[in-house]
C-alpha cells in the first residue's frame, strides 16, 4: 500500500522566533529581544539615540514626535529606574504616560494577565512598556495586543532587558568607537540576568572582538559558550587586555539557593576592586546596569572612581529609549 | 481484571454514533456479532499481516480467516483498502475527572479516543479525590461505561493520597481493578517508603509506573537545560534530575524485585539505563510520550506555550536516542500523556502555563508517521501502542487472534488530513500538532465487539 509522506507544515511561531519584532513591511514594532534585529536596526536604534542626545542638553527638552500617542508603563515587578527612564523618555517625545504597578498578587487573584492587557487595551494605549518577573512575557503580550499596539521589554524574567544592553553599546560606542577591536567582559551572575543576555546578543550584533563572561560555574547558564561568549572563572585571566569590564548586580538571596557560599568569597573573588581594575587595560571603563551593591560586586572606589561610566549610562538610557519608542512608533500612518 | 472478556461496559453506555443494536440482541452483553471482511489485518503481537477476515462474537474474536461452524453474521463491514489494527491502549492520559471537569470530563475524552483509535485509556491517580480508594475506581468505572466510548482504567495511588508517606491499599484498588500504582511526579518522603511501598507491591505482583524526576534537581524549571533555555532565561530541568531518580529506583528494584515501568521518559541516558537494567534481567521497562518522538528544545524557542511539557522537550540528541530505544524495542509502550487544558491555562507567559499537551487524537497519527519516516517498522510502531501496554498492563487485548477481547479498528490509509483545532473532540485543544498533516485516519472502532465509533462518510476526523 503506498504511503505517501507529507512533510509537516510547522507552525508559523517556530520558523522564526523573532519575526513578530517587524510589522509586514519589515519595519520595527515591538521590541522583545536584540535577537533578530541584526546590525542595521541595532545601529540604527543607536544613531537616532545620538540625535536625541542634544535633545536631552537643550532648555525645552520636547520634541513633539509621538504628540498625541499613549504609552502604558505596565510594571508587573517593581522597578522605580528603569520606569522612571521609560517615563521621561515618554514625556520627550510628547506623549501621555500612565504608570500601572501591577503587583502579581493582582494576576494571582484571579484576573489573569490576558484580563489585565485587554482592559489596558481598551484606554486606547498606542505603546507597552512591559516588564514582567517570567521570561518570555513580554513575546506572550506581543502576541496578544492589537495589532496597532507597539510592545516595548522592559525586562522579562532572565530572558531579555533589550534597552539596558542598547543603552550599554551606545555608551560603549561614545566612549571608545568602533566595536571590532573591542574586549568586553561581564562579571558576575550571568545565570540569572536578562540583562546579560541583551548584552552578549548586541555586543555580538556588532561584531564585537571578543565578549566574555567571567563567573563561577554556579552562576553561569549551561551552555553559555553557544550565546558567543568566551568563558572564564578567574578575574586575573579573564580581565586581561579588556576594554569594557560590565558588572552584574548580585542578588543576595543567591546565597540560599547554594549558588554561592557569601558575599565576602565572591567580593574577594569576583568583586571589582581597583586591584583587580589594574589587570585590564589602563584605559578600561567599567559599566554597571545597577543598582550597584557596593561591597559585594564593586568597591566603592572603582564605582565613583575616573573609569567608571556608570552615570553616563543612566543619562544615556533616556536617549536611547526616546530612539527605540520614536522607531516603533514611526512605522504606522497616522 | 482476570475475565475482561466477559466485562460489560456498555449496558447503558449511550451510543455515541447512535447506531441501532440489531434487533433480538441485547445491546452490550451477546452482540455484537460481526465479520468485517477483506481488511489488511495487522496483529502486532505476532506480527502477521494479510489481507484476510476477522470474525467477531461475544465481545471477543472467535476467528481470523475461516468464519466458525454455524457463525451467523449480524453485521457484515467490507473493509477492503483498509487497515483493521488493534485497538489503541494509552497506558497514561489524563481524563481530568473526577475534579476538573472544567478542562474534560470522561464522556468527553472517552469519545475522543475511541475516535482516534484508542479503545483503553489508564489515567493516573491524581484526579480529585485521588484514586486511592476503590469507590473512587467504581466511580470512574461508572462514568466510562455512561459515556460508552473507550474503556477507562484506573491506576491507583502507590500512597495514600499521593502524600508520599502511607501506603495506600493496593490490593483493595487491585481487586477494583486497577492495572497499576503509581506517585506520579509526587515526592515520596524518603527512600524507605519507596522501598517498602515496591516490596508490598511486588507482594501482590503489581505494576508500580514511576515517572522519574528528582523534584529538588527539576523545581522551578520549565524547559530541558541546554542552550535553547539558556538563552531564553527559562530555568531548566536538568537531565540528571530524570537520571538521579531513575537510579534510586533501579537500586530499589534489584532489592526488592518490584515490577516497574518507568513513564514519560525523555533523556538519552535514561534509555541507556533502562537497557542496561534490562539486560541485566531487572523486570523494568519503559514508556515514552509520542511527543517527545518528534519534538524537541528547538520547538520551545518561540516560547510556544503549548511545547511547556513536564519532562521537558529536550535535546535533538535525546529525540532520537529516544527514537532509537523505540525501534529497537528497549521501550515497549508509547503513550499520549494526554493532558488536556482549557484556553486559559496556556493563555500565559511560557513558564506560568500549564504544563502538558491534548494528545490523544495525535497518538496514533504520530505512531504510524515514525513507521512512514522509516524511523520504526510500521508492525513496531503499531506494537508500541497495542501489543506493547497490553503486556505491560496484562491486558487480553492489543492482538488480533482468537480469545482476545474485539477491540478493533478500521483505519483509512489513504485519507489526509490537517490536524486543526476546530476538529479535535478532545475538549483540550492544546497541542503544538496543530497545522500538521496526516496520511490516514480512524473509519471504526469497537470497544468489545461494539462499534462505538463510525467516521460519518465525508466528514472530517472524528466529527460524528
Amino acid at each position: 500500500m503506498a504511503v505517501v509522506f507529507v512533510r509537516p507544515k510547522r507552525p508559523k511561531l517556530a520558523r522564526d522566533p523573532w519575526a513578530i519584532q517587524f510589522d509586514g513591511d519589515g519595519h520595527l514594532k515591538h521590541l522583545l529581544t536584540i535577537e533578530g534585529l541584526g546590525p542595521e536596526w541595532v545601529t540604527r536604534i543607536l544613531d537616532t539615540a545620538e540625535s536625541f542626545l542634544s535633545v536631552t542638553g537643550r532648555d525645552v527638552k520636547k520634541v513633539p514626535l509621538l504628540r498625541g500617542r499613549t504609552v502604558v508603563n505596565l510594571f508587573f515587578e517593581s522597578s522605580t529606574r528603569t520606569r522612571t527612564t521609560f517615563e521621561l523618555a515618554a514625556k520627550r517625545l510628547s506623549a501621555d504616560v500612565l504608570n500601572l504597578n501591577i503587583s502579581t498578587s493582582a494576576t494571582t487573584k484571579g484576573e489573569s494577565l490576558l484580563d489585565t492587557l485587554h482592559n489596558i487595551q481598551a484606554m486606547q494605549a498606542d505603546m507597552f512598556v512591559v516588564r514582567h518577573d517570567m521570561s518570555g512575557a513580554a513575546h506572550f503580550i506581543a502576541r496578544n495586543v492589537e495589532p496597532h499596539v507597539s510592545v516595548l521589554n522592559a525586562g522579562d524574567g532572565w530572558h531579555a532587558h533589550p534597552t539596558q544592553a542598547l543603552l550599554d553599546v551606545f555608551t560603549i560606542r561614545k566612549m571608545k568607537g568602533e566595536f571590532a577591536p573591542l574586549r568586553v567582559a561581564i562579571v558576575g551572575d550571568i545565570l540569572h540576568s536578562r540583562v546579560a543576555r541583551s548584552q552578549i546578543h548586541a555586543l555580538n550584533t556588532l561584531s564585537t572582538g571578543e565578549v566574555r563572561v567571567i563567573a563561577p560555574r554556579t552562576l553561569l547558564p549551561t551552555q553559555v559558550e553557544k550565546l558567543g561568549v568566551r568563558v572564564f572563572h578567574d578575574m586575573r585571566a579573564g580581565l586581561k587586555d579588556v576594554d569594557v569590564i560590565i558588572m552584574l548586580r548580585l542578588q543576595r538571596e543567591r546565597m540560599e539557593g547554594a549558588l554561592l557560599p557569601s558575599e565576602d568569597e565572591f567580593f574577594r573573588l569576583y568583586g571589582l576592586t581597583p586591584e583587580k581594575l589594574a589587570w585590564a587595560k589602563p584605559d578600561a571603563i567599567v559599566m554597571h546596569p545597577g543598582p550597584a551593591n557596593r561591597g559585594v560586586e564593586i568597591d566603592s572606589e572603582v564605582a565613583d572612581g575616573p573609569q567608571s561610566v556608570i552615570l553616563q549610562q543612566v543619562s544615556n538610557g533616556i536617549a536611547v529609549r526616546m530612539a527605540v519608542m520614536s522607531l516603533c512608533m514611526s512605522g504606522r500612518e497616522e | 481484571m482476570n475475565d475482561i472478556m466477559n466485562q460489560t461496559y456498555f449496558a447503558q453506555g449511550l451510543d455515541i454514533d447512535h447506531l441501532k443494536p440489531p434487533e433480538g440482541c441485547r445491546p452490550g452483553i451477546d452482540c455484537e456479532r460481526w465479520i468485517i471482511r477483506g481488511a489488511r489485518v495487522i496483529d502486532p503481537a505476532s506480527g502477521q499481516d494479510a489481507i484476510t477476515d476477522v470474525f467477531i462474537d461475544k465481545a471477543g474474536i472467535v476467528a481470523v480467516g475461516q468464519a466458525p461452524v454455524d457463525f451467523v453474521s449480524d453485521n457484515i463491514m467490507n473493509a477492503e483498502g483498509l487497515w483493521l489494527i488493534p485497538g489503541l491502549i494509552d497506558s497514561w492520559a489524563r481524563l481530568r475527572e473526577p475534579g476538573q471537569e472544567h478542562k474534560a470530563t470522561i464522556a468527553s475524552e472517552a469519545r475522543a479516543a475511541v475516535a482516534a483509535g484508542i479503545t483503553t485509556v489508564c489515567i493516573p491517580p491524581d484526579t480529585d479525590p485521588v484514586i486511592d480508594t476503590p469507590a473512587v475506581v467504581r466511580l470512574i468505572k461508572r462514568r466510562a461505561q455512561l459515556a460508552g466510548g473507550a474503556r477507562v482504567l484506573s491506576i491507583g495511588a502507590l500512597t495514600q493520597n499521593l502524600e508520599g508517606k502511607r501506603l495506600a491499599e493496593m490490593v483493595d484498588l487491585k481487586e477494583a481493578g486497577c492495572v497499576a500504582v503509581s506517585n506520579l511526579l509526587k515526592p515520596l518522603e524518603n527512600l524507605a517508603v519507596m522501598r517498602r511501598a515496591m516490596e508490598y507491591a511486588a507482594t501482590f505482583d503489581m505494576l508500580v509506573i514511576v515517572q522519574p524526576q528528582d523534584r529538588a534537581l527539576a523545581r522551578g524549571g520549565c524547559a530541558h537545560e541546554g542552550a535553547i533555555a539558556s538563552r531564553l532565561g527559562l530555568p531548566g530541568i536538568p537531565v540528571a534530575a530524570e537520571t538521579a531518580a531513575m537510579a534510586q529506583v533501579l537500586a530499589l528494584v534489584e532489592e526488592t524485585g518490584a515490577r516497574v515501568h518507568f513513564a514519560n521518559l525523555s533523556s538519552a541516558r535514561a534509555a541507556q539505563m533502562l537497557e542496561q537494567a534490562r539486560r541485566e534481567g531487572l523486570p523494568v521497562s519503559g514508556g515514552v510520550s509520542a511527543h517527545q518522538l518528534f519534538l524537541s528544545e528547538m520547538d520551545t524557542d518561540a516560547f510556544d506555550a503549548n511545547c511547556h511539557v513536564i519532562p521537558p522537550l529536550r535535546s535533538l540528541r535525546d529525540r532520537d536516542a529516544l527514537l532509537d530505544a523505540v525501534a529497537r524495542g528497549v521501550i515497549e509502550v508509547i503513550h499520549s500523556d494526554h493532558q488536556p487544558h482549557e484556553r486559559d491555562a496556556k493563555t500565559e507567559p511560557f513558564p506560568e502555563a500549564a504544563p502538558g499537551i491534548s494528545a490523544l487524537e495525535t497518538l496514533l497519527p504520530l505512531a504510524l508517521r515514525l513507521a512512514e519516516t522509516g524511523a520504526v517498522g510500521l508492525h513496531d510502531a503499531l506494537h508500541r501502542i497495542t501489543a506493547g501496554p497490553a503486556r505491560l498492563l496484562r491486558l487480553k487485548a492489543g492482538g488480533i487472534a482468537p480469545g482476545l477481547r474485539a477491540d478493533l479498528c478500521l483505519y483509512n490509509p489513504q485519507s489526509a488530513w490537517t490536524l486543526e483545532t476546530q476538529h479535535m473532540l478532545s475538549h483540550g485543544k492544546n497541542t503544538p500538532f496543530i497545522g500538521w498533516d496526516f496520511n490516514g485516519q480512524i473509519t471504526h472502532t469497537w470497544v468489545a465487539g461494539r462499534l462505538v465509533y463510525r467516521q460519518r462518510i465525508g466528514s472530517a476526523p472524528g466529527l460524528a
